[in-house]
């Protein structure tokens, strides 16, 4: 095969149809966009969901030293090892205590750590500062008042959490932002690959003398087909391309510029460039296939071999 | 190098096959006309040689092969070893008269040497030396005939397939066109030929196949058009 000839017919087959396949370019720019944009934001809420959130439904947190000082709850002072005991065995005896896990300072801090990365947060704490915690799954998640009223105010005891209570919302606002943004990318891709099988559509219909000519002296199918392939295939990698400077730029002026949202909320560790430069390759493999994969189906309604 | 065997072909939604149990044979060398008015199944005949279309029964054998048997993507190999001529030339009228026969070697991945070396001398072969870079539009319908034929031949085929080669030329147009396919067939390669003209069969002269309705009615060794003339 001369990839000559073949090169120069995909550049006369992109150029034939120039507002087509600027539809193609931008209708794939935008749905990969989108599809990795879900995929980063998925990776930011499994983030911030941290160690314990799909693993418990309530925390006992313990008084530590510091708090003995600040917190109301902890005036007697931080929290002495019969208190703990008698918190275990408590919680040992309730019938709605699926499992209990006794979080220390040591385990607490090095989950936080993981949580938070090097935010500033993290730098100036010290474990002796984290609290210890009794991590409670429940047999029905919805029981949480049970331990709430058993737990709060009991001494040693600083607070009692619903773990799920606290993040639920704004997760379920990231779910749903997540899921209209596949939605929308669904419809971007449906868009994008019927316009592909058009472009094909016509590309096939104004290349017809060529291709009965190549069909009558024996060219192989493949020879045949791969031009209008790789003009899809182009095209597509070009909006693929488009798709990751959006994402990246998206991240850069969310996240680190532009509206800063790092130096705002402080409290959310967000995902880190790995993230995003991980779904780079992702998206433009998806680039290349989907389109090569639709102008092949077209090819065979269209094109005879 | 052709056989057909008890061939039949019916379109899909057809009730009248446009061939009926037709059985012949074509010789290596051989040079066919294939006579009939239009609707005699002249197209489908030739359709079927190139695989262009399945018989419906029978068997079809091109160059030792059985067509039934050869699968659609090996198709390709079998029309390499066949030329094929149209009345309507079937040029591309954006390349040059050398671009386009060159263009029957690129698409099947010869070697640009190749090409320089073969194009020049099958050009040169039908008498269009020295024309290579006009385009069609420049050309006598004549001259783009011989130009459809050089690139028919310039993989030189075992068998050329002409459908109404003369069909849009005048007679001594016509004339020269078939004293060149006369000279390609004397190379050894097998010409069959549709055709309508009267005065060229008539003159060479040559084995004469005449279908009618789909049957073969008359095949006759050094025939004439018909009888009728």
């Amino acid at each position: 095969m001369r990839a000559q000839f073949v090169l120069s017919e995909i550049g006369v087959g992109l150029r034939r149809n120039l507002t087509m396949t600027f539809a193609v370019i931008v209708s794939v720019a935008l749905s990969l966009a989108l599809f990795g944009a879900s995929l980063v934001m998925s990776d930011q809420v499994s983030q911030m969901k941290g160690y314990w959130y799909d693993k418990v439904n309530v925390s006992i947190f313990l008084c530590n030293k510091s708090d003995a000082d600040s917190d109301p709850n902890c005036a007697k002072g931080a929290v002495t090892s019969e208190q703990k005991d008698q918190i275990k065995a408590d919680l040992s005896k309730m019938s709605v205590v699926d499992k209990v896990t006794y979080e220390s300072q040591d385990e607490a801090y090095k989950h936080y750590k993981e949580q938070f990365g090097d935010s500033p947060l993290v730098s100036s704490l010290t474990p002796d500062q984290m609290q210890e915690s009794y991590r409670i799954k429940l047999k029905d998640p919805q029981k949480y008042q049970v331990i709430a009223t058993a737990f709060d105010g009991r001494a040693g005891v600083q607070s009692v959490q619903d773990q799920k209570g606290i993040l639920d919302n704004l997760f379920e606002l990231l779910n749903l932002m997540n899921r209209a943004a596949l939605g929308v990318m669904t419809l971007m891709l449906v868009v994008a690959l019927l316009l592909i099988v058009n472009t094909v559509r016509v590309s096939a219909f104004s290349r017809r003398r060529e291709t009965g000519i190549m069909r009558l002296v024996g060219a192989s199918g493949f020879y045949i087909q791969a031009p209008f392939i790789m003009e899809a295939a182009v095209a597509g990698l070009i909006g693929g391309g488009v798709a990751c400077v959006f994402l990246v730029f998206g991240r850069y002026f969310t996240v680190d510029h532009g509206m800063a949202l790092s130096g705002k909320l402080t409290l959310i560790n967000f995902v880190g460039w790995d993230s995003v430069l991980t779904k780079l390759p992702l998206i433009l493999a998806a680039s290349v296939l989907m389109p090569s994969l639709a102008a092949f189906f077209a090819l065979r309604k269209y094109l005879k071999v | 190098m052709i056989r057909f065997d008890n061939v039949s072909k019916v379109y899909p939604k057809q009730t009248r096959p446009a061939l009926r149990d037709v059985s012949l044979e074509v010789e290596k060398g051989e040079f066919v006309f294939l006579v009939g008015s239009s609707g005699s199944g002249k197209s489908t005949f030739l359709r079927l040689i190139l695989r262009e279309e399945r018989c419906s029964h029978g068997q079809v054998h091109v160059l030792g092969k059985d067509l039934a048997r050869v699968s659609n993507w090996k198709v390709p190999q079998i029309r390499r070893q066949l030329g094929t001529v149209f009345q309507d030339f079937r040029l591309l009228p954006n390349k040059t008269v050398a671009e386009n026969v060159a263009f029957a070697q690129e698409v099947i991945g010869k070697s640009r040497g190749e090409t320089r070396k073969s194009v020049p001398q099958v050009l040169d072969l039908v008498g269009l030396g020295g024309k290579e870079d006009r385009m069609p539009g420049e050309l006598s319908g004549g001259e783009q005939q011989r130009v459809a034929i050089a690139r028919a031949f310039v993989n030189r085929p075992k068998l050329l397939i002409c459908d109404e080669p003369t069909g849009n030329l005048d007679p001594q147009t016509s004339v020269g066109i078939m004293k060149l396919l006369d000279r390609i067939n004397r190379t050894g390669t097998t010409v069959v030929m549709a055709t309508h003209d009267q005065n060229i069969v008539d003159q060479m002269r040559k084995r004469v196949i005449e279908l009618e309705k789909g049957r073969l009615v008359r095949d006759q060794v050094r025939g004439v058009y018909g009888y009728q003339h």
